[in-house]
């Protein structure tokens, strides 16, 4: 598939955009119509509780708030380490999601848990800031401990049209964390277009990432279904000319169970089953947890327990 | 790995449907069993269970058909006003939709074709073309037909079993609004829906004798069109029967719409959207299990691109899910009838015989009922069988071309006419290639899309005369 092949040799701007530019184009209205017929697909009994506990496990559980407090975030990592204290049955979530400077809280609340603790950083969410202070950011966060780093691109220069300084500054905080995973924002919403978000989807693959994520979850539309589709295409792609697999995390705005169960079946269809685990799949969100939690417990027992059963961190 | 997340059987309730054992014929208003008695066995086409005994219409039947058309058509319906006749047609649509579920279950049990297209597609279609036509009964005059258009009066309209609902609301929503009342002949492997359609006329109070539905085979179809008390034939079938019809019909002062076979040509060039011409190409051959009069049966893929494109095409195919037709995650359902059936294998088998290369994805057919895994024919010419005679079924024929205007040349051999595909992300070669294909319908990075709005028919073989859209009336206006 020759527009997945390797980088050229001298990385410039030209030639970056021409390979992006190379890239086969996305129909919207095509790829609409593909995500709306696919989330028609019925998940029920069996099904369903698989799809329940997969989701529960992929969960970057998140709050990036400028009210985080550490107590806030200790709750929240109980909460990920035993999402329903009535059921010890139920998988910890994949993460835990929060600023750099929260990041030593959450090591310690999550220690011997086998939750991760996952840290934005370079400036999120705009990216506004010179690089340096994007790389003291990743690596304050990496050396406080944080296993995964959930950086933003810089979306103004992508749309200005100089590729070579989101693929630098990516390789370059891909440098800075080390042995962290690195998740890269392209926040679709900004981008706005399909065929943009497979040029950032494919341009954040090069340039190193082990996870392309939607969202900040400030900016809407956040996680559209026609959107993780298209990168859902692009690592399949990726994986197709090269064999390394590259994750995928939509983040913002997903909210309930049937959501979480369309971007799995999404995951399923479009780039095989492989892709379902957390260590290709994650979603971000908070509010997510509590309605997995509920379909759940619906599904064993029959009955709906109600909210105020599920706890509210 | 396919074992993490196998979705489970997820089956649409029958209980919505209530099946009679038999089913009579429906004339001047009234439910009636044939004169002579003589009934046909529909069988679900899934698992060949018998569904219903059908009565199946005789000359008497016919003639009493036609008379009670003629007398709605001289009483009621002719002088009625559009605005009132319009009412009835809101409301026959209304009820469509209440009662979708149960039609949707219905056509699906009697058709084959999967839940998911009956209920996302077939259903919403047939509401739509009522309540699109209910709109135009009051405003005939502005239809670019004249100040005063006029009904022709009755109508013979046989339809064909791949859409057996959509076929009717194609036929008897413009014919009713525009004043004509209708004797319709449904198919005979797939009557059901018509007939609860019926009692959606009478639920409506539809005045007795607009609409008549006369179960048959061929031979009722044929003493239909050849009646002499009908003042328009609307056909929609194969071109062999289109053209015994139109013999039929020649000389006489009938007016005849023909929607025919087709053959049609899903062109994609070396710069489409290749994701979703993947897309296109599944949809255009696959949806309906290829039972679709303009499938895009002919891949034209630019040579360029052929390889990595039926690469991504076989992954795609692998992925449907072909089965029960009311598992709401089926793709792919059952082929309609034996007869149609042993047509797919024929012409497929010679396909390979002729030289072509046969794929299709490892899938596990049901044991009882009619099923043909769907098919890809690679290294075909224009001079294969499979290349020029219509299939039917879910078997796509892929050529490959190297120049725009040997696409088109490639795509416009055919007699047939009816549907096209272009696939590119430039827009002035999409309308280059449009403007010169001879097609009725030309897809512009889409495939098998539908909308009341929207006339539809064929150049050359595929027939004459429009369905939809404001072209659509003048069938029924004189």
């Amino acid at each position: 598939m020759p527009h997945t092949t390797t980088a050229p040799e001298a990385m410039t701007n030209r030639s970056l955009r021409a390979y992006l530019y190379g890239l086969p184009g996305v129909d919207e209205v095509g790829a609409a119509a593909r995500a709306k017929d696919l989330s028609t697909r019925s998940v029920k009994t069996t099904a369903k509780a698989t799809a329940i506990d997969l989701a529960i496990s992929m969960v970057d559980l998140t709050t990036l708030e400028g009210a985080d407090t550490p107590g806030k975030v200790r709750a929240l990592c109980t909460k990920a380490a035993h999402p329903d204290p009535a059921d010890r049955t139920v998988p910890t979530v994949g993460a835990v999601c929060v600023y750099p400077d929260m990041v030593a809280n959450a090591v310690t609340a999550l220690r011997g848990t086998g939750v991760e603790v996952a840290s934005v950083a370079t400036a999120f969410p705009s990216g506004r800031a010179p690089l340096e202070a994007k790389l003291v950011d990743t690596r304050h966060a990496v050396a406080e401990g944080a296993t995964e780093i959930d950086m933003v691109i810089d979306r103004g220069a992508f749309l200005a049209g100089d590729y070579l300084k989101v693929f630098e500054e990516i390789t370059a905080v891909k440098e800075a964390c080390g042995d962290a995973h690195l998740k890269v924002i392209l926040e679709t919403g900004e981008l706005v277009t399909y065929d943009n978000v497979r040029r950032a989807s494919h341009l954040a693959i090069r340039a190193g990432a082990d996870f392309i994520k939607t969202s900040t979850g400030k900016i809407a539309p956040a996680a559209t279904l026609p959107v993780v589709l298209v990168m859902l295409e692009a690592v399949r792609d990726h994986h197709a000319a090269t064999g390394r697999r590259v994750g995928v995390k939509p983040a913002g705005g997903i909210r309930t169970t049937k959501d979480a169960i369309r971007h799995l079946v999404l995951v399923n269809e479009t780039t095989g089953p492989a892709w379902l685990t957390p260590d290709l799949f994650r979603i971000g969100a908070s509010s997510l947890l509590n309605d997995l939690l509920m379909q759940r417990t619906k599904l064993t027992t029959g009955t709906y327990p109600g909210p105020d059963h599920y706890t509210q961190d | 790995m396919a074992e993490i997340f196998e979705y489970a059987p997820a089956p649409e309730s029958r209980s919505v449907v209530t099946l009679r054992d038999t089913y009579d014929l429906f004339i001047d208003g009234a439910f009636t069993p044939a004169e002579d008695g003589t009934q046909l066995t529909t069988v679900n086409p899934a698992d060949e269970t018998e569904l219903a005994r059908v009565a199946v219409a005789g000359p008497v039947d016919i003639d009493r058909a036609v008379a009670a058309a003629r007398r709605a058509h001289e009483n009621v319906w002719g002088p009625m006003s559009g605005l009132e006749r319009g009412k009835y047609l809101f409301r026959i649509a209304r009820i469509i939709q209440e009662r979708s579920r149960e039609l949707a279950v219905l056509e699906s049990m009697d058709n084959g074709k999967p839940i998911k297209e009956t209920r996302d597609v077939d259903l919403p279609l047939v509401a739509a073309h009522f309540f699109y036509h209910a709109g135009w009964a009051d405003k005939l005059a502005h239809a670019g037909l004249g100040p005063d258009p006029r009904p022709l009066g009755v109508a013979a309209q046989v339809i064909p079993w791949n859409f057996p609902l959509l076929m009717l609301a194609w036929k008897i929503a413009p014919a009713l609004a525009t004043g004509n009342t209708v004797v319709l002949k449904p198919a005979e492997t797939t009557p059901l829906t018509a007939l609860v359609f019926a009692e959606i006329c009478q639920e409506a109070d539809l005045p007795a004798g607009v609409v008549n539905i006369l179960p048959g085979a061929g031979e009722t179809g044929r003493k239909l069109v050849e009646h002499p008390g009908t003042d328009k034939v609307a056909f929609t079938g194969s071109t062999e029967v289109g053209r015994q019809i139109a013999r039929a019909v020649a000389g006489t002062p009938k007016r005849l719409t023909l929607e025919l076979g087709g053959k049609g040509a899903n062109i994609v060039y070396d710069d489409a959207a290749i994701d979703q011409a993947v897309e296109g190409i599944v949809s255009g051959i696959f949806f309906n299990q290829g039972h679709v009069c303009c499938a895009g049966s002919r891949l034209l893929v630019q040579e360029s691109i052929a390889e990595e494109l039926l690469a991504r095409l076989k992954t795609r195919v692998t992925q449907l899910r072909v089965g029960d037709p009311l598992d709401k995650n089926t793709d792919l359902g059952a082929i309609n009838s034996a007869a149609q059936l042993e047509r797919i294998r024929e012409l497929t088998d010679s396909g390979e015989s002729e030289g072509a290369e046969r794929w299709s994805p490892a899938c596990d057919l049901p044991e009882n009922g009619y099923w043909f895994a769907p098919t890809v024919l690679t290294g075909i010419s224009q001079a294969h069988r499979v290349a020029r005679e219509e299939i039917f079924g879910p078997v796509l024929s892929v050529l490959t071309f190297r120049t725009p205007e040997e696409a088109v040349t490639k795509a416009n051999n055919t007699p047939y006419g009816l549907s096209a595909g272009v696939w590119t992300e430039k827009g002035s070669r999409m309308l280059w290639t449009a403007e010169r294909l001879r097609a009725g319908v030309v897809w512009s990075n889409t495939f098998n899309k539908f909308d009341p709005t929207s006339p539809f028919g064929g150049y050359k073989e595929s027939g004459y005369g429009r369905e939809g859209g404001r072209h659509g009336l003048e069938a029924y206006l004189g």
